[in-house]
């Protein structure tokens, strides 16, 4: 047999390894949307069915916007894989639940076509997407992402503002005020009955969502913990009367620290690779906002950071190598 | 409490196909075709030709280099070719092609029975030399040179390697069971030659009945049986040395320069069946397994078995399997075809299903950073692999150390991108390689 016969049917070779694990990007992506839905779901419930369509706007036009790019570039469709879902899911849950509903539309165009499509798409982008499509609407139509729906956010007293906006407007003792004492307003503000954008309002839905993430492995631990402690440590640090007076409880559940934390700044694709780079981007996201909402001219300042820190990423990943194997010694 | 190593992962393993079943021994095969490179190092060059008589056991290509291992015969009978044939590494190599006489005729002089407790360094070294034993984890590298290290190198610790971390395979685990007795004796005789007193036996803790069978064999020794967390790639010299004796490899270095020596399982029986009996490295241990197999066993086969051969004894096929493997799933070698043969680094013969391999299309990378947390090299192989799409090798040896990558495979395992990372890196490898002697061949000119 010195002429090697070569068998009709051979096997595949290829480089090890030959066996690989269950994990994929579409397991991923859709175990995020999962993690949204007790949040979604408690946000139609809250703000009604405005909700509701801007919800399903929002992530249908952007599985819709990424057929369409990808049609039209020639690429393998992938919009079953749940990623384009998510930008316009996580879109929409960042928008006033009063938006006229075009809106949403348009921003998941810009969310989908611009900032992910025109990177790349998915792996490439810079920013996430989503918050680059809720900062184009903010700047594009800033009195309609900033009118809020009229609601009751304790028994007796209607608000038509987010306690973020109170605070900035009118100050720290309004704001108990118009929850009636601190204990309620924290109460409040952990169910999720106060004013705010669709999906950022209930912190224990939230958290309960991004728990579930951390415990499959999805999201790290590390980004959540240190973004929302840092704004924790500062916003108490620097107190509206003097040092170490401030309430950090109040900040860390107010606005979209959460959402943004659990579901925006552990985006994998626009944050550091190692884990120290992920605490170096938490801290920065974590610090920024704080910046913005007590020296800024937005009451919040959580999209604008996440999507500063996304800009100085690679930057972080130069900076934060890992460390190879037998060289600490 | 032990501590692990960084990284690593959990691949399901699959050893329940044999982990229960002794060792049986092979059918003897009708023809083997015995290779002249088996090992790390110069190859042989054959020393009988076609229409030559031998026995079992006789010497039938060597080198007169230090580094090198010699080929017996595992049959006896009549040589029918000297030519290239299929080799499960090198995709072909020279081979001597033995017909089976049945009569299975030892070459005078062997066996023997040999008091070891007698024989000088110098001498145990050659017998090892000359009984063609070489690293049988799947290494080859020659152990003759391995327990020749240089004197300015003090060795103070031997380790047993029985991690066996890889899927399937399970070759060491049932050797552990039914040879414990040669393995004491091969680890007394490899400590011996060592001048160590100190040495461990590492297993994975997913083999308690193993642990305690070398535990009882080990008794009133200086040998510590250590069970080790169950993670690959904990059967990685480095790793297994980092876990049980706390001592880190310096990158680019070997495990001497930190005083240790590794050894596998198999060649432990192997050094004791050529010391005290004088057999050389005519047969192995090896696991057939995968889901695509009728019949998973351990099997003891004689090198050059061909690997369609080996799998008549397991009856052969449930269904066609998608890939053959030589070697583990992690780190093995694909086949294209099943005419190659057993050589003594071949610690299993996988045939996988479809449904064990879980391939699916690569997309780009989404940086979730699960392969930087789990390398257990300390890489970042996300980085490497698009490095490797961009054809940027040299920037992936400079800046993202490269040629630390011990190709374990854990990066690809847990990749949800299914991006074929090792390949990447071994792309980046073989450019760089070839680069560097193109450089050296213009400074040569």
């Amino acid at each position: 047999m010195s002429e090697i016969k070569l068998q009709e049917n051979l096997f595949t070779i290829s480089t090890s390894p030959h066996i690989r694990s269950e994990a994929s990007i579409s397991k991923i992506m859709w175990t995020v949307n999962l993690a949204l839905m007790p949040a979604a779901l408690f946000a139609v419930y809250r703000f009604g069915i405005s909700a509701l369509i801007i919800l399903l706007l929002g992530s249908l036009s952007a599985v819709g916007f990424e057929y369409v790019v990808q049609k039209l570039r020639n690429k393998p469709i992938t919009i079953s894989d749940g990623s384009a879902f998510l930008t316009g899911l996580l879109l929409a849950m960042c928008l006033p639940p009063a938006i006229p509903a075009y809106m949403a539309v348009i921003g998941s165009f810009i969310a989908i076509v611009i900032a992910k499509h025109s990177m790349g798409g998915l792996g490439y982008n810079i920013f996430n997407p989503a918050h680059i499509g809720r900062a184009a609407l903010m700047v594009s139509w800033p009195v309609a992402m900033t009118t809020w729906t009229k609601l009751t956010t304790s028994v007796d007293v209607v608000s038509t503002a987010t306690p973020l906006n109170i605070l900035k407007l009118h100050g720290y003792d309004k704001l108990i005020d118009t929850f009636g004492s601190a204990p309620q307003m924290y109460k409040a503000m952990f169910i999720g009955a106060r004013n705010g954008s669709i999906g950022e309002t209930s912190t224990v839905l939230l958290m309960l969502g991004g728990i579930y993430l951390i415990y499959k492995g999805y999201a790290n631990w590390v980004v959540p913990v240190f973004m929302i402690g840092t704004v924790g440590i500062l916003t108490w640090v620097f107190g509206p009367a003097g040092l170490l007076t401030g309430d950090p409880l109040f900040h860390i559940m107010a606005g979209g620290l959460i959402i943004g934390a659990f579901f925006m700044a552990t985006d994998m694709v626009t944050i550091p690779i190692t884990k120290k780079g992920q605490i170096i981007f938490a801290i920065g996201a974590g610090a920024l906002t704080v910046l913005i909402r007590l020296k800024g001219g937005y009451p919040e300042g959580v999209c604008y950071s996440i999507l500063l820190m996304n800009a100085v990423t690679p930057l972080i990943d130069r900076l934060a190598k890992p460390v190879k194997f037998g060289a600490r010694r | 409490m032990i501590k692990s190593f960084r990284g690593g992962i959990h691949p399901s393993d699959y050893k329940h196909y044999t982990e229960g079943k002794p060792i049986e021994i092979a059918i003897p095969p009708k023809m083997v075709v015995i290779p002249v490179r088996q090992h790390i190092g110069a190859p042989c060059t054959p020393l009988v030709k076609k229409g030559d008589l031998v026995k079992k056991g006789q010497v039938i290509a060597n080198s007169p280099a230090f580094v090198s291992s010699p080929a017996h015969s595992s049959i006896s009978g009549i040589v029918k070719d000297v030519a290239e044939y299929p080799h499960v590494v090198f995709g072909k190599c020279l081979s001597i092609v033995i017909e089976n006489d049945g009569l299975d005729e030892w070459v005078e002089g062997i066996p023997l029975t040999r008091n070891w407790e007698k024989l000088n360094d110098t001498e145990i070294k050659d017998i090892i030399k000359e009984a063609g034993i070489v690293g049988m984890g799947g290494a080859t590298f020659p152990t003759h040179v391995k327990l020749s290290p240089p004197k300015e190198k003090k060795i103070d610790t031997f380790i047993l390697n029985a991690a066996e971390c890889e899927p399937f395979l399970t070759a060491d685990h049932r050797m552990m069971l039914e040879y414990s007795e040669q393995i004491v004796t091969g680890v007394k005789i490899v400590m011996k030659v060592l001048g160590v007193q100190k040495a461990f036996v590492g297993i994975e803790d997913n083999k308690p009945d193993a642990v305690s069978a070398m535990k009882i064999a080990f008794e009133g020794t200086t040998v510590e049986v250590v069970a080790i967390p169950t993670k690959y790639p904990q059967g990685a010299e480095k790793m297994l040395i980092k876990v049980l004796a706390d001592r880190e490899v310096p990158s680019g270095s070997l495990p001497m320069d930190v005083g240790v020596v590794v050894q596998n399982v198999g060649t432990v029986v192997a050094i004791y069946d050529a010391v005290v009996k004088g057999i050389p490295l005519i047969q192995r241990v090896t696991t057939i397994s995968g889901s695509a197999v009728k019949e998973p066993k351990n099997l003891l086969l004689r090198i050059g078995t061909t690997f369609e051969e080996a799998i008549e004894n397991c009856n052969g096929f449930i269904e066609t399997p998608a890939k053959i493997i030589m070697g583990g799933p992690m780190m093995g070698f694909a086949q294209s075809n099943l005419k190659v043969s057993i050589i003594k680094g071949v610690s299993g013969i996988l045939g996988l299903s479809k449904k064990d391999i879980n391939n699916g299309n690569e997309s780009p990378c989404i940086r979730c950073g699960k392969c930087v947390s789990i390398c257990p090299c300390g890489l970042n192989p996300s980085m490497l692999s698009i490095l490797g799409e961009k054809e940027m090798y040299e920037e992936a040896k400079m800046e993202q150390n490269l040629f630390d990558c011990a190709e374990c495979g854990s990066c690809v395992y847990v990749c949800p991108a299914k991006r074929n990372i090792v390949q990447y890196i071994r792309y980046c490898k073989m450019k760089n390689t070839v680069d560097a002697a193109k450089k050296k061949e213009a400074l040569d000119k």
